[in-house]
């Protein structure tokens, strides 16, 4: 373990800290302004974190201490997601800790604790939730990992560091296998971060909120580790989609000022990622909660496509 | 061979089973005195399980060791033979035996059955001990004896409450499947023997067989051991049979008989047939595939809380399946190390599924034993009335669920890296399926975590369904012990696999020539299969980055802020009438597959009419197998008995008259 690692290991962990809520609310902004209205300031999810942790939480009466657990693991779960994915530099210490399986797993651990704290309070809603973000976590999680394999076998490797350094030293050219699975892994990552088609961040529309029916029972400290997760989980898979489709300008093990360089490089990759996914939100219409599975079984097809194009035609 | 008071492996083992047999002899001579069993006899069948495994993994290092006992028929002794696949499934049997046996200690003490203790106490002894003689058997004799004396004592123990009348019809339907598969083993044990007429293992092993006689070997017993495992279509025993059974009962017949029928045919199908055909591993594959979905979508639709477990252990033979068809199809192609890695993938999911569907299935009992409730529909809540149970469930849960850092994600790992193999196979069909079987795969465990959130949160989260959950008991002080032994097991396998597979190392190596012993062991605590720069699993780091993120949190929020907590009521939306019953039920929780999946299942639904007084939901989850398969299958014998029963007149002078048609009739064919 080579201190320079350490140094970009840590650096990672920081840096999606400090930038996921930024990055969330870049999305927010980009997303009012789109659709006319006036937008928030771009730090307004660091003042609405700031002012969660400084309120009490109120915890129902019969909740049990898996709730009050729960918003820690998840913070936990995805803190350490994207400490594993290449951002910054593929020479990261914890990557070989945990492959491109282990983090499918690693985001399915943590949806399962959401969920299970949303059905502790017995509320009607959290029930509710809870079905519907296991239902789409079932479907999305096969594609993802479809997504992970093809570039799996395009670089003879699951783990996340080694793929990244094959797929970015290749020559620039549109490959058909990751162009299938970059679809897929759009139409995923929507999903899986509730965003508009299929979920909607905005909203508190009764019946049809999903994220948000989860999390409805928490509040003060507990919801502001929830709310922090959930933009390092939006981080987490865009830093995911841009090392797998867009690696160009990440630092490798031998160059530290490299690793000062990508830095520039990640957040501007990030402010355009963050403007496309306001488009994509703006552009398309929810959609109701049983043409979910069609959108779902959509990118999993795409992603098995995606995998047979790279055994046919090895591209 | 060795002399009978040897101090070797195979003795110890042997000891075993005869100290179990004397223990169950032991409760029916003392009938009367009903705390015997639950106090002494029990605890005490729960430390021979210890014993077992450790001898049992002390002798997987050993040269394997024979033995020839002179009792059964006058000329036909019993073979028995020790080595590294028999020592590995003793290593499970022991392991999830020792918990079980405990938990069944404080079980059987408030439980009001209807078979006296004493009994139960012999059939449960008789049970373990003959899967212990199945796993060490060394010719068909003595295997079939075993695992008839197995089938029957399981038979028994599932008829415990006989008195109701579907406990009835469950043992006569597992008894059924049980014996066709019998039929199907004793016929591949026939065709083994390839007219030589001698039955023992060792003798079978150095036989040469044809392509076809091979294949017909290998399909017999898919259907024999198949028909014990649950394979689809002949699953339909184990969501009756499970249920019906005692809970520690259930556990040690979905934990440990169904890993007997995956002994079986591992034996069978790598240690006495040498060759194997790519086809056998694509029909294994496939099979196991379907079974695994087919189990993993309809254990998210049931409403009973053991049926559904007992869906879920077909999902997981399933699983178990896939991966040794892909050893299959891997060694069939010569290449073993990739054969010994999804070997390795198999094995591990058959110790861990020994040891997280025992717990399951033991906490299930504990929350019978609280609540006397089955039904999904009628429990909740239940982590604040048992907290032990709930948390120590938790961890079972997790690993059914396949997450890391627990256990069952590191058998799901190992197979999906075994997938990202079969690129390599020379086979361009072949290759373009396989991505296809990953994919089912996946989908398979994404299904199982919405299962297990579905059995854990109805059960223990939420509020109490019914008014009397609010007065159940914790589990008593054996319960938990066996819980917490079985729970290790889930959370030590997890954590440390590079450890546990030198385990299976030395079967890997038996079986395929291959083993990932010495690459996993060179990189320490990190697992790594093949090479580190192709993967590297760390459950340990990954454990520690999650706890060590969780515990700065915690912390950081209380250092900088504050650590204050108001409790209040539920807010929901600022709904004040919040009742239990506005959570959802099984069925709801289950609705969104049964409306995905629909046409795997035989809905029935009877909707209520607007001018109902009572307005009745009701639906009702059926099998299409039942329909499409066992019903005309009984409906076609039912009219053959009857044709038959046509001859049967009941006067002497008729059958008189058909020994004396079936005379002439010799006679004209023997002088034709």
């Amino acid at each position: 373990m080579n201190p320079l690692g350490v140094i970009s290991q840590l650096l990672a962990i920081i840096v999606a800290l400090a930038l996921a809520p930024l990055l969330t609310g870049w999305v927010n902004q980009w997303r009012a302004w789109l659709q006319n209205k006036s937008a928030p300031s771009l730090l307004q999810q660091y003042r609405m974190l700031h002012k969660l942790f400084n309120k009490d939480s109120v915890v129902a009466v019969h909740a049990s201490p898996f709730f009050r657990i729960a918003p820690y693991i998840i913070f936990g779960c995805m803190t350490l997601a994207c400490a594993i994915i290449p951002m910054l530099s593929t020479d990261l210490p914890l990557a070989s800790a945990a492959d491109a399986i282990a983090l499918v797993g690693l985001f399915a651990l943590a949806r399962v604790f959401i969920s299970l704290a949303a059905m502790d309070v017995g509320t009607a809603f959290g029930n509710l939730g809870a079905r519907r973000e296991m239902l789409i976590g079932f479907l999305a999680e096969p594609a993802l990992l479809m997504v992970l394999f093809t570039a799996a076998l395009i670089s003879n490797s699951t783990s996340l560091t080694s793929i990244v350094d094959t797929l970015g030293g290749r020559e620039l050219a549109i490959f058909p296998s990751l162009a299938f699975a970059g679809v897929a892994f759009t139409m995923v990552s929507l999903a899986e971060n509730a965003r508009v088609p299929v979920d909607n961040p905005a909203t508190h529309l009764e019946l049809t909120m999903i994220h948000e029916a989860l999390i409805l029972e928490y509040s003060g400290r507990h919801l502001a580790l929830v709310e922090w997760a959930a933009s390092l989980k939006l981080f987490a898979y865009s830093c995911i989609g841009l090392a797998l489709f867009i690696p160009w300008g990440m630092a490798d093990a031998q160059a530290p000022v490299a690793l000062l360089l990508a830095l520039p490089v990640l957040i501007l990759k990030l402010a355009v990622g963050g403007v496309l996914l306001a488009v994509l939100e703006t552009v398309s219409a929810k959609m109701r909660i049983f043409r979910v599975p069609e959108f779902l079984c959509t990118a999993f097809l795409l992603a098995v496509i995606a995998m047979l194009v790279h055994i046919l035609l090895g591209a | 061979m060795n002399a009978l008071f040897d101090c070797t492996h195979l003795n110890g083992v042997l000891a075993v089973a005869v100290a179990w047999l004397v223990i169950g002899v032991a409760g029916v001579c003392a009938m009367r005195r009903v705390e015997l069993v639950p106090r002494i006899l029990l605890p005490a069948g729960s430390v021979f399980g210890v014993a077992l495994f450790a001898i049992a993994a002390h002798a997987l290092f050993a040269p394997a060791e024979a033995a020839v006992l002179p009792i059964g028929l006058p000329g036909l002794p019993f073979h028995f033979r020790l080595d590294g696949l028999s020592a590995f499934f003793l290593m499970v049997i022991g392991g999830a035996a020792a918990g079980v046996s405990a938990f069944a200690a404080g079980y059987l003490r408030k439980v009001e059955g209807e078979m006296p203790p004493g009994l139960v106490g012999l059939q449960y002894h008789v049970f373990l001990a003959s899967m212990v003689l199945v796993v060490l058997a060394d010719d068909a004799y003595a295997f079939m004896v075993m695992w008839e004396t197995m089938a029957l004592s399981s038979f028994f123990l599932v008829i415990v409450n006989h008195r109701i009348e579907e406990n009835r019809r469950a043992g006569y339907l597992y008894l059924l499947i049980a014996h066709i598969g019998a039929i199907g083993i004793l016929l591949c044990f026939g065709v083994l023997q390839a007219n030589t007429g001698d039955y023992t293992f060792a003798n079978m092993r150095v036989q040469e067989h044809t392509p076809f006689w091979a294949s017909m070997a290998f399909l017999l017993a898919l259907f024999g051991f198949g028909a014990k495992a649950g394979l689809l279509p002949l699953h339909v025993w184990l969501p009756e049979a499970h249920p019906a059974a005692p809970s520690p009962v259930s556990a040690l017949m979905s934990g440990v008989m169904l890993k007997t029928a995956i002994y079986g045919f591992l034996r069978i199908t790598f240690d006495l047939l040498h060759v194997h055909l790519w086809w056998w591993g694509l029909l294994l594959l496939g099979i196991g595939l379907i079974t695994g979905l087919f189990g993993i979508v309809f254990a998210a639709v049931q409403v009973d809380m053991k049926r559904l477990l007992a869906y879920s252990s077909i999902e997981n033979i399933g699983l178990i399946f896939a991966a040794i068809g892909l050893s299959v199809l891997f060694s069939s192609f010569g290449m073993t190390p990739m054969a010994a890695l999804a070997l390795t993938a198999a094995l591990y999911h058959v110790v861990i599924h020994a040891f997280f569907k025992s717990l399951l299935f033991v906490s299930t009992g504990a929350v019978l034993h609280a609540t006397s409730q089955r039904s999904l529909g009628k429990l909740g809540g239940l982590i604040r009335y048992m907290p032990w149970v709930a948390w120590i469930c938790l961890i079972g849960v997790l690993t059914s669920a396949g997450l890391p850092p627990l256990s069952g994600f590191v058998s799901e790992w190992l197979l999906l890296q075994g997938f990202l193999f079969t690129p390599e196979l020379p086979s361009s069909f072949l290759n373009m399926l396989i991505p296809i079987s990953a994919a089912l795969v996946a989908l398979i465990a994404a299904l199982a975590g919405y299962t297990m959130v579905k059995f854990f949160g109805i059960i223990f989260l939420g509020q109490p369904r019914e008014e009397q959950l609010a007065h159940v008991h914790d589990a008593g002080r054996w319960e938990r012990a066996g819980m917490i032994w079985l729970a290790c097991g889930c959370v030590l396998l997890g954590l440390l696999p590079a450890q546990f597979i030198q385990f299976i190392d030395p079967v890997t190596r038996q079986l395929t020539g291959a083993g990932l012993g010495s690459t996993v062991a060179a990189n320490g605590w990190l697992l790594i299969p093949v090479a580190a720069e192709r993967a590297s699993y760390g459950p340990i780091i990954f454990l520690a980055g999650v706890a060590a993120s969780f515990a700065l949190a915690f912390l950081l929020v209380r250092k900088l802020y504050h650590g204050r907590l108001r409790r209040s009521a539920p807010w929901d939306c600022g709904f004040p009438w919040l009742t239990p019953r506005m959570q959802d039920t099984a069925e709801g929780f289950g609705q969104p597959i049964r409306q995905i999946f629909e046409s795997l299942f035989r809905v029935e639904r009877q909707l209520p009419t607007p001018f109902d007084a009572q307005p009745r939901y009701r639906v009702s989850i059926g099998d299409h197998f039942w329909y499409w398969l066992y019903l005309p299958v009984a409906h076609v014998t039912e009219r053959m008995a009857r044709l038959i029963g046509l001859m049967q007149q009941g006067r002497i002078s008729v059958y008189l008259l058909y020994s004396f048609v079936t005379l002439i009739a010799l006679l004209v064919w023997v002088t034709r």
